[in-house]
């Protein structure tokens, strides 16, 4: 796993928002297949870690979640955006573009002669 | 924004924390259906199904580590930690039930005591009076001339002056403080003596109350030519009048008079003192003489403050307007020259306001003593857990939570000790209100928010003082020396040992100051009771009677009721012999006149004297037992018109005859006639804490005032046991005039006892105060020294084995343990010192640093430290060395 990325502090749960805006409701295990699907398996990420954030994001009323039934007939606790969440999203994901472009910018500085 | 997510986040952790079950077991559902879908998908990759499983489990990053990471996000860890630590200290407390029950017990009378006395003390001292505006009520005095009396009631005409002529007041109203009448029976009922309160109908207003039914007096009802008017207290109209309304505007008889009925006062109501019963207007009652002199302070006068006048600016002005009376009056020394205030409040629980506060501070130490022994507990109890706390400290329990399991222990008994404390304050409360219906607002004493209040506080205190005292050491930082402890150290706790040792010297410290307080009262109140009234206390029995005016107008009236009803008395078989008197000793003030002796130069003006004022048959002196010192007593034969004689005291001869043969000079009194004096006799106390003062006796067959005296006290004597003609004698009263009512029956002893009360009540109460505490402090005593002998058993086996003498070793473990009782009592001994002082207002004829109360009190607490330490350290040298050592 030494080649891969750990997952940044705090992007963990912009990431969770965001698949659950493309993909709709869904259960913790697809979410966390779906980041690291994503990600072109870069990510080194546990899978249980994603429950912490969810929880987290649930107390903070971005998601909630409700018990459903799997397309193979699974039960599984299936969580999806709330209108405050996706304001979150908007919000996380305009501040975090605003972050790259400084950081890329800064980053593409020439050396001074 | 954040703050509501915080705000939402614990609203949601809250909900989970009181269903952490449920979610816990969903937490675990959603884990497990992750892993069947991770599952199912490896297995449609082409694993194995072992291999399928392992993935995911691996993946996920095991099981239990993510339902870990997930809990503590989830509820409250600091709350679910101290629901741990009450379930913990609960299950310590339930293991030693017997200690738990003691300290718990201690608490409770530490607590229920002090809550007691706080409710008493708010409730009667602190707590506004119940009416309109209380803190601008002053009550008004006269300062008298020799400044003997600088807070003297009012005399009638100083009153009026005041009422014409002042501007601070918005009402002013004059009361008579202890008339009494005689309530007659209607239909059968019997008759009642009943004490009344003569007031101006501005009295009602000034205090801002009105009648529950009916109405108050008009201008119209005060003065001398109205028809006779009263109001009835609550209490009465209930219990003499069934409460039935219609009694509005019927009348009533008092005194052989008829008065209507107009109001009822609201229940609460009680003023000036709490056994009036009920009110009638002044001007009406009194005559407008009366009402008009100077020199004759009989009334307690009342104002309401203008608003933006203050306390001394309207007394000044008053004051101005007595010196010119007195100045008027300069051949008067009786005319007072200024005056003076006091709150309402103050002045009416003037006299009870140090006892309730010493018995405050009495409870509170108690309550300290009982926290202390709380904490010495707890000590011990760290004591025998210090490795696992050690060891908890090393693997990283933080000292908050140490610390905090502490004070969840503390709290827990301090809350057990509260809840049974406030049964125990309920039930000391309606003792102390049934005991003590003499203080005044004791109506007033109940429980209320405030006093919850101070409950909840001294629950908190209690636990605070005793988990802290006693978690003093857990902070230091001995986390290795307590792990390096081996069994073998016998030293082992030796700090806490300390602590205890000095937890224990302060409480014995508070004891001494406890049982020196107690005794000193104690010793007053012995003083009190065996000082000499100065007549026969044993088997005499009073009551009081007044002779209406009404009815008994003409003196030969008077006269011939009180010759019925001696010779009647007199003629019971049993009865040794039976007296008049206007007051027997023992009974009160009753009265005094000024006088000067003819036979002496005149006074210089302005300069008074005066005596206390007795009138009694000529068989009164004999019949209790009086001495005649010189002389004789009255002319048997000699009736209204005879001559005038007088009889004086011995301290009166002394102050006024020095070197002189008092028989046969004469007094100018009562009118400036003169009185021969007659005879010499003992002196007699009025009550039985203030030394004898002059005392004047005049014949009750003779005219006095105008008339012979209508009021009296009759004392019959026997030798058997008194209480038993009781009946006879009110059946003697009844047959001579059924409407007469008598009261205030009561035998010598128990006019004693009531002006006693105080004393005794304040005595027994802090004897019993000290007495919990002696108990609290020996248990503790006891406690620690066991403790320290099991410690050390071990070490005493040692010493055993290699030759130590049992008696040495006795020794050795009394001394270790009256060590802190030495200590305690001479830190107790030095604040008594300094502390008594502060009660020896309640002392009689005792010195606040009476030396053999203090080394009573120190030999006391000696005896009871080395019987507590007795068993432990005879424990201790009957240790056998071969089991000892086995402990190792």
């Amino acid at each position: 796993m030494g080649d891969k990325a750990d997952v940044w502090q705090g992007t963990l749960a912009l990431m969770i928002l965001k698949t659950l805006e493309t993909l709709g409701p869904l259960h913790g295990y697809g979410i966390a297949r779906r980041i690291e699907q994503t990600s072109g398996d870069l990510l080194s990420l546990n899978y249980g870690t994603v429950y912490p954030a969810l929880l987290k994001l649930e107390q903070e009323g971005s998601i909630e979640s409700e018990w459903g039934v799997s397309d193979n007939n699974r039960k599984a606790k299936y969580y999806k955006l709330t209108r405050m969440g996706r304001k979150q999203l908007d919000r996380e994901t305009r501040d975090w573009r605003q972050a790259q472009a400084i950081l890329a910018k800064f980053l593409s500085a020439e050396p001074s002669t | 924004m954040s703050f509501m997510k915080s705000l939402r986040g614990l609203f949601w952790r809250l909900s989970v924390f009181f269903r952490k079950p449920q979610r816990d077991a969903e937490f675990a559902a959603e884990l497990e259906s992750h892993l069947q879908l991770h599952i199912e998908d490896n297995l449609r990759a082409g694993m194995s199904p072992e291999a399928a499983r392992r993935d995911a489990l691996l993946k996920l990053g095991g099981f239990e580590q993510t339902k870990e990471n997930c809990r503590d996000r989830r509820g409250i860890p600091g709350l679910e930690a101290l629901l741990q630590d009450l379930r913990f200290g609960f299950r310590m407390l339930i293991k030693n039930p017997g200690s738990t029950a003691a300290v718990i017990i201690a608490l409770a009378l530490g607590i229920g005591a002090s809550t007691a006395m706080f409710t008493v003390v708010r409730s009667v001292l602190l707590r506004p009076l119940p009416f309109k505006d209380p803190h601008r009520l002053i009550r008004l005095y006269e300062h008298s001339t020799d400044d003997k009396f600088p807070y003297n009631q009012v005399a009638g005409g100083v009153f009026k002056a005041w009422k014409n002529e002042s501007h601070g007041f918005s009402d002013l109203a004059i009361v008579s403080p202890d008339a009494e009448y005689n309530l007659s029976g209607q239909s059968g009922q019997l008759p009642e003596k009943v004490r009344a309160a003569e007031c101006s109908w501005r009295l009602f207003p000034t205090l801002g109350v009105e009648p529950a039914l009916g109405r108050s007096f008009t201008p119209s009802d005060d003065q001398p030519s109205a028809n006779g008017t009263v109001v009835l207290s609550w209490a009465l109209w209930k219990r003499r009048f069934g409460g039935d309304s219609s009694i509005l505007n019927q009348k009533i008889r008092l005194d052989a008079k008829s008065y209507a009925v107009i109001g009822v006062m609201p229940s609460w109501f009680t003023y000036p003192e709490q056994r009036v019963q009920l009110w009638t207007p002044v001007y009406h009652e009194e005559s407008a003489k009366d009402m008009e002199v100077l020199n004759s302070h009989d009334f307690i006068a009342v104002g309401r403050l203008r608003p933006g006048v203050t306390e001394a600016q309207a007394t000044a002005e008053l004051s101005v307007i007595v010196r010119r009376l007195h100045d008027q009056h300069l051949d008067d020394p009786f005319v007072s020259k200024a005056a003076n205030s006091l709150p309402l409040l103050n002045d009416v629980v003037g006299d009870i306001k140090t006892s309730l506060y010493v018995l405050l501070a009495a409870t509170l130490c108690v309550l300290l003593i009982a926290c202390l022994n709380v904490a010495s507990l707890l000590v011990a109890r760290g004591a025998a857990r210090r490795k696992e706390l050690a060891i908890r400290s090393a693997l990283g329990g933080s000292r908050w939570r140490l610390l905090s399991e502490h004070l969840v222990e503390s709290l827990l008994l301090s809350a057990a000790g509260g809840g049974l404390g406030l049964v125990l304050a309920y039930a000391a409360l309606q003792w102390f209100v049934a005991t003590r219906r003499d203080i005044s607002r004791i109506e007033a004493i109940h429980m209320d928010a405030i006093v919850a209040a101070f409950v909840l506080g001294l629950i908190l205190v209690s636990a605070l003082v005793a988990g802290i005292t006693s978690s003093v050491k857990i902070s230091d930082d001995q986390v290795l020396s307590a792990l390096l402890e081996s069994s073998r150290s016998h030293s082992a706790g030796l700090e806490r040992v300390r602590l205890r040792k000095s937890l224990l010297a302060t409480e014995v410290g508070f004891t001494v100051m406890l049982l020196i307080g107690a005794g000193l009262l104690l010793k007053s109140y012995g003083q009190l009771r065996s000082s000499n009234l100065g007549c026969v206390t044993d088997d005499v029995l009073t009551m009081r009677f007044s002779l209406p005016e009404a009815k008994y107008a003409e003196p030969s009236q008077r006269v011939s009721f009180f010759e019925g009803l001696l010779e009647r008395a007199r003629a019971l078989p049993g009865i040794q012999s039976a007296a008049l008197v206007r007051a027997v000793p023992g009974q009160g003030y009753a009265g005094d006149s000024g006088f000067w002796v003819a036979e002496h130069p005149p006074l210089p003006q302005g300069q008074e004297q005066y005596a206390m004022v007795r009138w009694a048959d000529p068989g009164y002196f004999a019949a209790l037992g009086i001495p005649i010192l010189h002389g004789q007593t009255f002319d048997a034969q000699a009736r209204l018109s005879g001559p005038l004689e007088v009889i004086i005291s011995e301290s009166f001869a002394r102050e006024y005859f020095p070197g002189e043969d008092p028989i046969g000079k004469h007094l100018l009194t009562i009118g400036r006639r003169p009185f021969q004096v007659v005879g010499i006799v003992g002196d007699t106390r009025f009550v039985i804490a203030q030394p004898p003062r002059p005392m004047m006796y005049f014949p009750i067959y003779t005219s006095l005032y105008g008339n012979v005296p209508n009021e009296a006290t009759l004392a019959i004597r026997s030798s058997r046991d008194v209480n038993s003609f009781v009946l006879p004698v009110q059946k003697i009263v009844q047959q001579l005039d059924p409407e007469l009512a008598v009261s205030d029956v009561l035998t010598m002893d128990e006019v004693i006892g009531k002006s006693t009360l105080d004393a005794s009540f304040d005595a027994t109460l802090l004897l019993a105060f000290a007495v919990l505490s002696l108990l609290l402090a020996s248990v503790g005593l006891f406690g620690v020294l066991s403790y320290v002998v099991a410690q050390r058993t071990p070490e005493i086996g040692v010493r055993v084995a290699l030759g130590a003498q049992r008696g040495e070793l006795l020794r050795l473990t009394l001394v270790d343990g009256l060590k802190p009782a030495a200590v305690g009592l001479i830190l107790g001994l030095a604040g008594a010192a300094a502390a008594t002082r502060l009660i020896s207002s309640l002392l009689y004829g005792v010195q606040p640093s009476d030396l053999t109360v203090f080394a009573t009190v120190a030999i006391l607490l000696l005896l009871v430290a080395s019987m507590a330490c007795l068993l432990p350290a005879w424990r201790a040298s009957r240790v056998d060395p071969v089991i000892a050592l086995r402990y190792e």
